[in-house]
């Protein structure tokens, strides 16, 4: 039996008891409120973890690839969590979770640990649920987070918010030009991967994104949740997940990018993310608040108003603020 | 209670090297709502648990066309209780003679789903049979 009370539950995660470290990720996709009362006692101790983002489109290799990166840092005595986002169908809120087939199951090695999960298109996007399934891995001792997604749209920008480092991936081109659609991929990349290193077209498809980089790297773009700095220009590489071919050069490309970075909160992307999570959470308590208890009716009057156009929505939100203020009604 | 889906892992222990049915019954489920993981061929009962646990699962669907149903499922079920995993649902899909279905029962499966059973029949058991997490 594992414990149903959250600090327990948490306790037991903490000391290695690995369905509860389930349990708990469960709480977190669900977004209960026994998610909330684990992260408290978990979130203090996670930081230490290296998180990184693996995206790119699909049929790229990533999975086989995370499963290469497994083999690696197992070499190297490091304990590896894995959260491996697929999407969910927004009609039937189903979703075929696959990514395990690729990945070597390593039963029976407990510092493995590979979770998937399915988007759900919740509100607020997909960068609450990873940030915090990235925590409580790296809470229960977990050196290297790795946290697949499809990049296709929005993820992968998500991706890059919950990430120290976003590795993006692609397959050789087999027509004349990189297509152009990567640019969103490519703005995110700290480190541009070319997987499928076997097939023909990899080194010169290398070469291209090469080119397309050159002078992409800068500084102090603009502020903003999901927004990260990127100070230099993305390394490429290519690999074969397959065989390994070209994984311990990114090990040592993943271990540079993480080294150049300046430590705890002055890094710009820790300091993002930090702030994300803040106010991804205050602005859920503000409309907890106001949607509850004794403010419910105030706040449905005053909406009623903006839907008969009696009130103006601005001045809407500066009403139910200052309910919030005087701390009544 | 289900306004997030069941969460199902569908795996395929033993030998055998078609996975064919196993991939029509995950995706058959993924349309009929529920979130499906899917481990691929040649799963040991050791796999199977593992996953089950890493991936905190409502439910686990064996599918075996082997023959080896009565060495592999008692094996996992039996795991699945090592690890304290006692609140997940066991079905298997294959060819189960009548005889051997008493003894999985026994062993602690729910329900066995012979070659004809539509997906929605699957569904619509583990709908109200299963109990969900947390
Ligand atoms: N030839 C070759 N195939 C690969 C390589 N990496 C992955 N694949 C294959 O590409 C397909 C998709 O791989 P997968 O890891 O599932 O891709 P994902 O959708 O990006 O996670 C699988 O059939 C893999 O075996 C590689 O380096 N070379
Ligand atoms: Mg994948």
């Amino acid at each position: 039996m594992i414990p149903a009370d959250p600090d327990a539950l948490a306790q037991a995660a903490l000391g290695g008891d690995r369905r509860a470290l389930a349990r708990i990720l469960t709480a977190v996709e669900n977004r209960t409120p026994a998610a909330e009362a684990a992260l408290r006692i978990l979130y203090p101790k996670a930081g230490r973890a290296h998180l990184v983002g693996i995206t790119g489109p699909p049929g790229s290799g990533k999975s086989t690839l995370v499963s290469a990166i497994i083999a690696n840092a197992r070499e190297a005595g490091r304990a590896v969590g894995v959260v491996a986002v697929a999407p969910s169908s927004p009609i039937t809120g189903g979703a075929l979770l696959g990514d395990r087939v690729r990945m070597q199951s390593y039963a029976g090695d407990s510092s493995v640990f590979i979770r998937s999960m399915a988007a759900r298109g919740h509100a607020g996007g997909l960068a609450p649920t990873s940030t915090a399934a990235a925590a409580v891995l790296d809470a229960c001792g977990f050196d290297l987070v790795l946290l697949e997604t499809v990049g296709t749209g929005q993820s992968e920008v998500e991706v890059a918010a919950a990430a120290d480092t976003t590795v993006v991936l692609e397959a050789p081109e087999m027509g004349d030009e990189v297509q152009a659609i990567k640019a969103g991929l490519l703005e995110v990349a700290d480190i541009v991967v070319v997987n499928k290193g076997d097939r023909p077209g990899a080194q010169r498809t290398a070469s291209q994104l090469r080119a397309m980089l050159v002078g992409s790297g800068r500084v102090g773009r603009r502020e903003g949740s999901n927004d990260r700095p990127r100070p230099k220009e993305p390394e490429v590489l290519v690999t074969t997940a397959t065989t390994g071919d070209g994984v311990p050069e990114l090990m040592a490309a993943l271990a540079r990018h993480r080294q150049g970075r300046p430590s705890g909160a002055d890094d710009p992307t820790r300091r993002a993310r930090a702030a994300a999570q803040v106010w991804a959470i205050l602005g859920d308590r503000v409309r907890a608040e106001l949607e509850g208890g004794s403010r419910v009716a105030t706040t449905e009057a005053v909406i009623r108003e903006v839907a008969e156009h009696r009130l103006d929505p601005f001045g809407a939100a500066d009403r139910l603020l200052a309910t919030l203020r005087t701390g009544g009604q | 209670m289900p306004d997030r889906p069941l969460k199902v892992l569908i795996a395929k222990p033993g030998l055998d090297g078609h996975d064919r049915g196993a991939k029509v019954l995950a995706r058959g489920l993924r349309d009929e709502g529920f979130e499906v993981v899917y481990t691929g061929l040649r799963q040991t009962p050791e796999m199977v648990v593992t996953a089950a646990l890493q991936e905190d699962v409502d439910v686990v669907g064996l599918s075996i066309l082997s023959g080896a149903h009565m060495t592999l499922v008692p094996k996992v079920c039996r795991l699945l209780r090592e690890q304290g995993i006692d609140d997940v649902l066991v079905v298997v899909g294959g060819i189960i003679p009548d005889d051997d279905v008493a003894a999985l029962k026994e062993a602690g499966v729910a329900a066995t789903f012979g070659p004809g059973t539509t997906i929605g029949e699957v569904a619509e058991f583990l709908r109200s049979n299963a109990k969900p997490r947390g």
